[in-house]
């Protein structure tokens, strides 16, 4: 290798370590928990060696029983019993009481001979092929689990996958109702951003700084305050509401519900992702010579056919890449639908949030995070055969 | 006409002008002169603060840019880059609401009037600036408007090129017999192309007339300087008779032709071309006659440009055809010059 791409490459490795360090590493270790993971396995580890060798057709041999009954009361012990039984339960339900009561009674319960006469003892259930098939993929190791979960699916005792009933439901809706509301604030800002940006690109220089200022200043502040400032304006006492009612357009009993719900999400977010709208349309804007327009004139075109076919278009790369910016923003949006979305104005986002803070189902919440990558990806590669990435132009 | 944008200076002041059907116009002046405003006044972009534009005695005050009709040529063309030499040829056409068929044909014919047919499905920028400018002169002919206007359409382009297109557009201009008005500063180009020339010097007209007249013929001193090359000789006038008059410069008296406005006891500066001046000429032949003393001499191939003091004025130029005796010429010689009355003329006085 010659000695100056050696040296370009140890200039570069740094970075690239700093950033397989920081990202790749944790990206990939969090996303792998949606399919991978340890923590139920390990309640039985003995038990599930055994089973690895089982065909799922008769009954497991000898040693699972052994095995499992030497490992229920010791992991009742550890306090980690609730894992298995826990996964268990949601794919069968009954299987909550026969783990706990298997793991109580296993020591107080006469050795009848064999491992199986003596837990089929205790519950019949364990006499049964289907019980040690739960307990086999409740504990897998790889499993798919949190995606049907995310998906809103589940696993029938017989194998099969089905959606689960409408109002179990959760996910999915979560999903579609990210996906709506990003687009339509990628579509509010459109329409709120062109004609801002063309506003700032038309003004003479000096009205043009002060535009563009206006438009800089929020977008350095703070995200928390941009956000907070929304509740002071839109909640049930605050400054519009109580503008209303000083001007006797509204009673103090109906005062608008603007905050708390999908109204405080939507404005807010269309508000502080704006600027990413307008600052590439500016730009592609700024590049549009001046005669453009006086030359469709020219040519007989009346201002709205000259603005339609020849200025319009050539924003485009301006709208795709603001769009593109916007929406991927949008659909990751955490801080702000939780501060302002009270209950119904939640996102994809805050449930992620909710599960590796709250219910700590790391799995789900990187089952999810995947789907929203997925879904990002997809739309993305959409995107590019549409628009085509490479004539976006952010500025 | 007039013009101001803030109200306190006039980027074009009275102007009156009147372009013939079928004339090719220029309108040449140093920038900052008003001729552009002036052709944007013209197409509608602008409007004039007072006075008024008419187009076959109708006003065109009040009507848009775009219901006017007039084909406009810009400096740095104004293709539209996200349509195809076609696409921006046939968008007159559409907006006009042409069939297609009928549209296909007028686009062919256009672009086979400026040579460049089989471009149609090229995007502008696959094109040199030659063929982009080709382009423009044919969207702005194809939707046949009778006054084309051009606003430095030559400028961006190397000289060469721009040799090329001034023939074309000349030669188009010809075939079509449309109303041209064509804006530049290049005073060469003025000269090749036009009927006439209006040369503009801050927002008035100096002078407009054909390219020959305002050769040999400028009325005012601005025009001297500006076309061509003039020795510009500061004097007074002393005497006037018959078209006639006799200046007194520093250091002795010239003859010149007298254009009317100027009274004896007037400031002048008096014109002569470097190429009418003639070396040694015979005694009394013309009424012109003094004594210089050669500064330098440039060496040109087929003339001489010989620097003379001329009673202390010594950026006096000549230029000598290279004839027999011309080539002997050292700096320091001591030669008599001479030139007719009618090719020296007093103009208005102007503080250069």
């Amino acid at each position: 290798m010659p000695h100056a791409r050696l040296v370009s490459l140890a200039l570069v490795l740094p970075l690239f370590a700093f950033v397989g360090v920081t990202f790749v590493a944790p990206l990939a270790s969090l996303l792998s928990k949606s399919a991978y993971e340890t923590r139920i396995h390990d309640v039985i580890p003995e038990t599930m060696d055994v089973l690895a060798a089982w065909d799922g057709q008769d009954l497991p041999p000898e040693a699972a029983f052994a095995a499992i009954a030497k490992e229920l009361p010791s992991a009742r012990a550890n306090r980690t019993l609730l894992r298995l039984s826990g996964a268990a339960n949601r794919l069968q339900s009954g299987m909550r009481s026969l783990i706990t009561r298997t793991a109580q009674r296993v020591p107080r319960t006469e050795f009848a001979g064999t491992w199986r006469e003596t837990l089929a003892e205790i519950d019949e259930d364990w006499a049964d092929v289907q019980t040690w098939i739960i307990i086999e993929s409740a504990a897998a190791k790889f499993t798919l689990r949190h995606y049907l979960q995310a998906l809103d699916l589940e696993a029938q005792p017989d194998g099969s996958i089905k959606a689960r009933p409408q109002q179990e439901r959760v996910y999915m809706p979560l999903l579609w109702r990210t996906l709506l509301v990003s687009l339509s604030v990628t579509l509010l800002c459109f329409l709120i951003g062109y004609p801002i940006a063309m506003l700032i690109a038309d003004a003479p220089p000096r009205r043009r700084n002060l535009l563009l200022l206006l438009v800089l200043i929020p977008f350095w502040t703070s995200l928390l305050v941009r956000t907070t400032a929304w509740i002071v304006l839109l909640q049930r006492q605050g400054v519009i509401n109580d503008f209303l009612v000083t001007l006797g357009f509204l009673r103090d009993d109906t005062r608008l519900e603007m905050i708390y719900n999908m109204t405080g999400t939507f404005v807010a977010m269309t508000h502080v992702l704006l600027p990413f709208m307008v600052l590439p349309l500016y730009s592609v804007m700024r590049s549009i010579p001046q005669n453009q327009l006086r030359a469709s004139a020219s040519l007989g075109a009346t201002p709205i056919q000259g603005f339609v076919r020849v200025y319009f278009p050539q924003t485009l790369p301006g709208i795709g890449a603001g769009a593109l910016l916007v929406f991927i923003l949008a659909i990751g949006y955490y801080i702000t639908p939780a501060l302002v979305g009270g209950s119904s104005g939640q996102l994809i986002a805050n449930m992620i949030a909710y599960h590796v803070q709250t219910s700590l189902n790391w799995g789900l919440a990187a089952a999810l995070s995947s789907i929203l990558l997925v879904a990002v990806i997809v739309l993305y590669l959409l995107f590019n055969r549409l628009v085509g990435i490479d004539r976006m132009r952010l500025g | 006409m007039s013009k101001t944008y803030d109200g306190e200076h006039w980027i074009v002041e009275g102007l009156d002008l009147t372009v013939q059907r079928g004339e090719f116009l220029t309108l040449l002046g140093p920038s900052g002169s008003g001729k552009t405003t002036c052709l944007m006044m013209l197409a509608g972009f602008e409007a004039p603060t007072r006075g008024d534009i008419r187009i076959a005695e109708q006003s065109v005050q009040g009507i848009a840019a775009d219901k006017r009709g007039i084909g406009v040529v810009f400096q740095n063309y104004a293709l539209f880059p996200h349509m195809t030499v076609g696409g921006n040829l046939s968008f007159p056409l559409e907006v006009r609401g042409m069939d297609k068929s009928k549209r296909r044909s007028r686009v062919q014919q256009a672009l086979s009037l400026v040579r460049m047919s089989g471009f149609e499905e090229r995007l502008p920028q696959a094109l040199s600036g030659g063929q982009q400018q080709r382009v423009a002169i044919a969207r702005a002919l194809v939707f046949e408007p009778e006054l084309v206007l051009m606003d430095e359409p030559l400028g961006a382009l190397d000289r060469r090129l721009r040799e090329e297109l001034q023939f074309e557009i000349r030669r188009i201009h010809r075939e079509l017999g449309v109303t041209i008005v064509y804006v530049t500063h290049d005073q060469q180009e003025a000269m090749v192309m036009s009927d006439r020339v209006a040369v503009f010097s801050q927002g008035r007209i100096e002078q407009i007339a054909s390219p020959e007249v305002l050769y040999e013929e400028p009325t005012r001193s601005f025009v001297a300087r500006f076309i061509g090359e003039n020795n510009l000789v500061k004097g007074e006038i002393s005497h006037v008779k018959r078209g006639v008059c006799t200046v007194q410069v520093e250091g002795g008296s010239m003859t010149a032709a007298h254009l009317g406005d100027l009274a004896p006891g007037d400031r002048t500066l008096v014109a002569v071309r470097p190429e009418r001046i003639q070396l040694r000429p015979q005694t009394g032949a013309y009424a012109n006659e003094f004594i210089a003393k050669v500064e330098d001499v440039t060496f040109l191939g087929d003339h001489l440009r010989v620097r003379f003091n001329l009673f202390g004025h010594a950026q006096f130029i000549a230029k000598l055809p290279n004839i027999v005796g011309h080539g002997a010429l050292l700096p320091g010689d001591e030669v008599r010059l001479g030139w007719a009355a009618l090719d020296c003329r007093a103009l208005n006085f102007e503080d250069t």
